[in-house]
């Protein structure tokens, strides 16, 4: 079975992170760059399918030249190969952009399934995994907890509010992953020194026949009209219980209409 | 000159750096207070492949460097000591001595669950009648047709009594030489093996969620293939195992040291004494100054020792020096460490105060400081 993982490299959430003043996108080059956490779980579910299947894992990537940090990660995990679709002209590229251009970059690989994160920690649109499989043409499985391939049948136990639903489809689909699907392993020290050897094939828009005039920040279907930086957290109210502290805590809650 | 890590050491580095503050610190205060072997994260470790770091891939091994064990030591001190004392003696004094000296059939029965991290392999050496002094082993072990019968005790093994351990080496008198000194031989004793029993539980001022057990073998018979290298050889091959374990031991004291600085960072950056953070303090950026100089010197040290080993130079003398200034170090950190934090430093609630119990250990295990200057005074040519 071919998997392809998608994997965004974002902020590190544990340093701060500023926006450019001048295009209201992110300012990338002033914090680490690490995978966006749900996409290891994603790697993880890949590794344990091929485990389980045969067949290989292969990353993909769009994002700029430092990104190639959170691949070789991936490959240090145990993925098989990469694909990196690295362009200028894909700055200031919207979600929508995004998995078009995706999509181009998928076209160019045989693949039966797509995992990926249900979402990303720095744009947090969740909108990946519908966008990309309606440009692919393929099924949609998101928010999956569990995942079974049998044949050319997937099955997934889809997280909801009020529990699970069972969702099923024929392969290729492409399936978003929620945290509490695996553990992610860490990568050890054989694959880290193996993935250096391992194929990581860059593609231009031009290779991956991505139409310059659907990405970039000049042709995005959105459009930020504003940012402004998180104000900062208020003080916490401290109840101390002194005998009555359930009390106070209830009134609280009610006084917020939480209960 | 070469500056900086590889691609790959600085990915390992990361990894473990990684782990050990995800895994290990928010659990390991438990253990170490409930003197507890923290087995899961053990199991962890051994899944990332932190057991097999320098051994071959053929015999279930990483396929890296002596360096790269190094590295992942120093990450995991830098949060705790216990679980880096784990990994550094089931390597460096378990598995070690087998890759190095042991034979093939040796190599291929034991180091594969060793470099798992699914068992654990100790070494005796120390006595209670002595530990700087190997020449005053006094345990035996006698030829009886095809088995060797040891008789002895062997104190402060780490390592040698938990749950998961597969075996233990031991240093063991096998006749006399010529001169008439004793001849001394490595055996390896499988656990469980009659005769070989547990003797008392030590309660330690440090590395609380790490085991350290007494060893008392009363006719104890093992195969004769059990001889570990050469029969005779045993005291120059431990005295390899411990040239190579005083840089391990070395990285780790500056793991501890460098964990020192983190949390004095963090800590003079909040809190606050007399209207402004003790950070703010000519005496506390000082003292973390300080600190810092010593970590820093401490690592290039150990990395200078790790990079004539591996480049197949002498090192006793670069190892000797890194285990004492680093040492040293990890004293001196976790000493100003306690103080940056106050009260609070002497407390449980903070790792310094772990840092502080388990810095003391770094000058008395695998050579004491008195030993390690022994070993520099006479590798510059001074009389013994
Ligand atoms: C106006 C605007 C400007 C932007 N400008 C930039 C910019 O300059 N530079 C920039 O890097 N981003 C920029 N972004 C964000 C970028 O377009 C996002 O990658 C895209 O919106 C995907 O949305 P998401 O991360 O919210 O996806 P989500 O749906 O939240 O993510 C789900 C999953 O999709 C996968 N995924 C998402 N993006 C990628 C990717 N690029 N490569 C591989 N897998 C991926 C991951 O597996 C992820 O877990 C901008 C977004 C907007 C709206
Ligand atoms: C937690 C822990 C774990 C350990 N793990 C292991 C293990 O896995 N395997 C193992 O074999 N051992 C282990 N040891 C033992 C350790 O290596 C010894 O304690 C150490 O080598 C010192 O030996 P000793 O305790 O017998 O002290 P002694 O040798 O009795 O020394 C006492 C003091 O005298 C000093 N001294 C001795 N000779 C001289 C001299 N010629 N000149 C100047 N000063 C001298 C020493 O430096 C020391 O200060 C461990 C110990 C501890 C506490």
């Amino acid at each position: 079975m071919n998997i392809v993982v998608l994997v965004k490299q974002v902020p590190d959430t544990a340093t701060e992170r500023k926006l450019t003043s001048d295009d209201k996108t992110l300012d990338r080059a002033a914090s680490d760059g690490v995978i966006n956490e749900l996409d290891e779980y994603a790697i993880e579910e890949g590794l344990l399918l091929k485990e389980k299947h045969g067949g290989e894992v292969t990353i993909l990537t769009m994002g700029p030249e430092q990104a190639t940090d959170s691949i070789r990660k991936a490959l240090s995990m145990g993925a098989d190969k990469a694909v990196h679709v690295s362009d200028e002209a894909l700055h200031g590229s919207d979600a929508l952009q995004s998995a078009y251009a995706l999509s181009r970059a998928l076209g160019r690989i045989e693949f039966d399934l797509v995992v990926l994160g249900s979402e990303s920690t720095d744009a947090r649109t969740g909108v990946m995994g519908a966008a990309l499989a309606e440009y692919l043409g393929v099924p949609q499985l998101t928010l999956a907890d569990k995942v079974d391939v049998d044949g050319q049948a997937i099955k997934v136990q889809r997280l909801t509010d009020y529990g699970y639903d069972v969702v099923e489809a024929e392969l290729p689909a492409v399936v978003s992953v929620v945290e509490k699907i695996n553990e992610p392993r860490y990568p050890s020290f054989k694959l880290i020194m193996q993935a250096k050897k391992k194929p990581v094939e860059k593609l231009t828009i031009a290779d991956a026949e991505i139409d310059a005039a659907r990405v970039g920040l000049a042709n995005a279907t959105t459009e930020t009209v504003d940012v402004a930086p998180a104000p900062p957290r208020a003080a916490g109210t401290i109840v101390k219980d002194e005998g009555e502290g359930g009390v106070k805590i209830a009134e609280f809650l009610a006084e917020k209409k939480f209960v | 000159m070469q500056h900086g890590l590889s691609a790959e050491h600085e990915e390992l580095r990361r990894t473990v750096a990684e782990f050990a503050r995800d895994h290990v610190a928010p659990v390991i205060g438990d253990y170490y207070e409930r003197e507890a072997f923290p087995y899961d994260l053990v199991a962890r470790m051994g899944r990332m492949g932190l057991f097999g770091l320098p051994f071959p891939e053929e015999h279930g091994g990483m396929g890296g460097d002596y360096f790269a064990l190094c590295l992942a030591l120093e990450e995991l001190a830098r949060v705790d000591s216990s679980v880096a004392i784990t990994l550094e003696a089931g390597v460096s004094l378990g598995a070690m001595p087998i890759h190095r000296f042991g034979s093939d059939e040796q190599r291929e029965t034991w180091l594969p669950r060793l470099c798992s991290g699914e068992a654990l392999g100790a070494f005796g050496l120390t006595e209670p009648g002595g530990g700087s002094d190997a020449s005053a082993t006094r345990t035996t072990a006698r030829l009886e047709g095809d088995q060797w019968v040891i008789n002895g005790t062997k104190s402060f093994i780490t390592n040698s009594g938990t749950d998961i351990t597969a075996l233990v080496t031991v240093a063991a008198v096998t006749g006399k030489r010529d001169d008439g000194a004793p001849e001394i031989s490595m055996i390896l004793v499988p656990t469980g093996t009659p005769g070989f029993s547990l003797g008392q539980r030590y309660s330690k001022v440090g590395w609380n969620a790490s085991d350290t057990s007494e060893l008392v073998f009363d006719d104890c018979r093992v195969p004769r293939t059990n001889l570990v290298g050469r029969q005779g050889r045993g005291y120059a091959q431990f005295l390899r195992v411990l040239d190579e374990g005083r840089i391990a031991i070395a990285a780790l004291a500056v793991g501890l040291a460098q964990g020192c600085v983190d949390e004095s960072l963090r800590y003079a950056a909040e809190r606050e004494a007399f209207g402004a953070r003790i950070g703010s303090h000519q005496a506390i950026q000082f003292k973390i100054a300080d600190m810092e100089t010593r970590a820093h010197t401490a690592r290039l040290a150990y990395y200078d020792a790790a990079s004539r080993m591996l480049a197949g130079e002498p090192f006793k003398r670069q190892a000797a020096i890194a285990k004492l200034v680093a040492s040293n170090a990890a004293m001196d950190n976790a000493r100003d460490a306690t103080q940056v934090f106050g009260g609070y430093g002497f407390t449980n609630e903070y790792p310094v105060g772990r840092f502080y119990r388990d810095a003391k250990i770094l000058e008395i295990g695998e050579g004491t400081s008195e030993v390690q200057r022994m070993l520099i005074a006479r590798d510059l040519g001074m009389p013994a």
